[in-house]
């Protein structure tokens, strides 16, 4: 991918949130870079950091975190400006018509007592458009597009939808300015398996035809398979691998990326062995030396103690931070590709 | 086969809301849970499976139809032999936050039953008999962990505080309603494991309730699945076969939809579309079979007039049931075209 292609440059960004025992380092030096039309899933557990990076982004922080060091360069019809350094009105732009975060919980982003008609026209007079017709008709066809009755959401209640109508609303809502990048923190944990079915395809869908970048977050890896072009794997607030999406999972090359695949339990396959991954997540006020996952690691050695491994790139943009990828290597192909049980055998849907 | 540990009769269960409105939460559900097997109750939120869970271990009653421990209606057991069914059959609820008691220490919330039902005779036993569990479900060092409160316990730790407590009166019976899903996905697999080798250990029963299928095949394999939608069992059958050949449109679709973490596989995955994506609400089910207006391969005139009853189609095995008229009479599904 060319390098003109990158809207959305993250460097060396580290976020810290003031607590009472301490500093917590949610997010450590990371750098990622997002290019135009590309669905980047951030993947990892809670406490990884993945949030806490994506509310960096639009600086949306909670007023004890503080951005530490790092710039987040955004690009706009040939423009560069760093995000970070953007004035109160700037910003305002930038949000929304640069940049919409979809949060969690769909259920409750809505006022529950204005018509959706009147929370879409708010969005759009507060962005300093008045135009009633013209938000009108933009607005129908989002409806459309993520398959919703238009006219009778349109003017509903927020009450009167279903939890997966909700959804789709807010995702309507969230690309009414055009942006050209849409952050979703779990766009469908908490939403049963057909209505996340609909939501995934309607995604797609918009990507498609709008065409905007996607981050989003998630700890569902088959979520992240299924819509990512490419993956990062976070891990106690620092990217350990990121790659394309196929190289993430079928070739990972950091253990923790491993050691999520093999805790996965896969329908496609007979009866497996799964392995979790021993031990818990690190405490950010104290984290580990060194590398952060060497507690959990299998392959830790007196070097992952001591120092933390930098992102390399071992295979076209695949970059993993481990000082044992050799040996990671050669554990995946040993139990990753273990054939299974029923291998070849599909369900007969 | 021996007599099934649980056996449920054609259980009806409904909630009042308000004065007028009842909600059949549960509709004519018959199912034996067999000594020592692993059955996954399965289904999408609001499909009864909680209730049903709750139901089994005396929890909630129902408001018609039997439960049946050790072939005895659990509604006429009294004195010591209720306190047996109350030992024998112990839940592990789904949120370890609010499972456990924040003013207790683990000590406590274990020695409490322990106390109870008179399997120690002092504290100091049921200190000492606290700390084995403890060891059980590989909290240790118990030392670090016994004196201290729920809120200083991460979730998978507390979680396996839950399931030691559930173990604390020696249960034949364990209900696991989304035991895991609160906790990250690379502590989900030890807790499984821990659980499936306190099963071997101590010879227990287990029903496991998730809305996962994945999680439900890995957990059960070499036992059943029951699939559950608005109140009603749909499908029942031996794990392999429900996931390899799902027979109910329902269990067809659930299948087909699950996004699977692998990029080529689930990428070229065949989903198929639902004719309506509304989930009638319990108050308003369709007629006939509540999957109706919803399925793919819906024969009108058959499917909205009458409920099909679980029972064996012509193309299942011999211990597998469905709810779906056409497959019963050995019919070939064909897309319903409007």
């Amino acid at each position: 991918m060319a390098e003109q292609d990158v809207i959305l440059e993250v460097d060396d960004i580290s976020i810290v949130y003031q607590a009472e025992r301490g500093d917590v380092r949610a997010t450590n030096n990371v750098s990622l870079k997002l290019h135009k039309g590309e669905a980047l899933a951030l993947i990892g557990e809670s406490g990884s950091g993945k949030t806490t990076l994506s509310l960096g982004l639009i600086r949306m922080l909670p007023s004890n975190a503080r951005i530490t060091s790092g710039k987040v360069m955004y690009t706009r019809d040939g423009k560069t400006r760093n995000v970070l350094d953007l004035s109160p009105g700037d910003l305002r732009y930038f949000r929304w018509h640069d940049c919409a975060m979809v949060f969690q919980g769909a259920q409750n982003a809505f006022n529950p007592v204005l018509r959706i008609r009147q929370q879409f026209m708010d969005t759009a007079r507060s962005h300093g458009i008045n135009d009633e017709q013209k938000v009108k008709a933009r607005t129908l066809e989002l409806f459309k597009l993520v398959r919703l009755d238009p006219e009778r959401v349109y003017e509903s209640y927020p009450h009167e939808l279903s939890g997966g109508m909700k959804q789709r609303t807010l995702l309507a809502l969230g690309v009414l300015l055009d942006p050209q990048v849409v952050i979703l923190d779990e766009p469908t944990t908490a939403l049963d398996i057909l209505t996340q079915r609909a939501i995934i395809d309607v995604l797609n869908e918009m990507q498609q035809k709008l065409n905007f970048s996607i981050i989003f977050i998630s700890h569902d890896l088959a979520l992240a398979a299924e819509m990512a072009d490419r993956v990062a794997t976070m891990y106690a607030g620092q990217i350990v691998e990121i790659g394309p999406v196929n190289d993430i999972f079928y070739r990972p090359l950091h253990p923790y990326t491993l050691g999520l695949l093999r805790s996965v339990p896969r329908l496609d396959r007979g009866q497996e062995d799964l392995i979790s991954i021993p031990g818990e997540p690190p405490d950010l006020i104290s984290p580990p030396t060194g590398c952060k996952f060497h507690p959990r690691c299998q392959f830790a050695s007196d070097k992952c103690r001591t120092d933390a491994p930098p992102l390399v790139e071992y295979a076209p943009r695949h970059f993993a931070a481990c000082w044992h990828t050799d040996q990671v290597i050669a554990e995946r192909d040993a139990t990753l590709g273990a054939a299974p049980t029923f291998s070849g055998e599909t369900p007969n849907v | 086969m021996s007599e099934p540990i649980l056996k449920l009769d054609g259980i009806h269960k409904t909630f009042k809301k308000g004065r007028d409105v009842t909600i059949p939460v549960l509709q004519d559900i018959s199912v034996n849970v067999n000594r020592l097997e692993i059955l996954c109750l399965v289904g999408e939120s609001g499909c009864g499976k909680t209730t049903l869970g709750k139901l089994m271990t005396g929890l909630l009653k129902p408001s018609s139809g039997k439960v049946y421990f050790e072939g005895k209606d659990v509604d006429k057991l009294r004195g010591s032999e209720f306190k047996r069914y109350r030992r024998a059959v112990q839940i592990i609820h789904q949120d370890p936050y609010a499972s456990l008691n924040p003013a207790h220490t683990i000590s406590n919330t274990l020695s409490f039953p322990l106390l109870r039902h008179k399997m120690v005779r002092s504290q100091s036993q049921a200190r000492e008999r606290a700390a084995e569990l403890l060891s059980m479900v590989d909290l240790t060092p118990v030392g670090d962990i016994i004196d201290k409160y729920p809120h200083q316990l991460s979730g998978g730790q507390r979680q396996r505080v839950s399931i030691a407590r559930a173990m604390t009166t020696e249960p034949e019976l364990i209900i696991a309603d989304e035991a895991v899903s609160m906790v990250d996905v690379s502590i989900r697999i030890g807790l499984l494991k821990m659980l499936l080798s306190l099963r071997t250990e101590m010879n227990m029963t287990i029903v496991f309730i998730t809305h996962d299928l994945a999680l439900a095949k890995y957990l059960a394999w070499y036992g059943r699945i029951a699939v559950m939608y608005l109140g009603r069992i749909v499908e029942i059958g031996r794990t392999q076969d429900v996931v390899m050949n799902p027979q109910h449109p329902y269990t067809r679709v659930l299948l087909s939809a699950i996004p699977e973490a692998d990029p080529e596989r689930t990428r070229q995955k065949e989903h198929i579309q639902l004719r309506s994506e509304d989930i009638p609400r319990l108050t308003e089910l369709p007629p006939g079979c509540a999957f109706h207006p919803r399925c793919p391969w819906y024969v009108p005139g058959v499917c909205d007039t009458t409920i099909p009853r679980l029972s064996n189609a012509p193309d299942m095995p011999s211990d597998a049931q469905v709810a779906c008229i056409p497959l019963t009479r050995g019919e070939e599904l064909a897309f319903y075209d409007a």
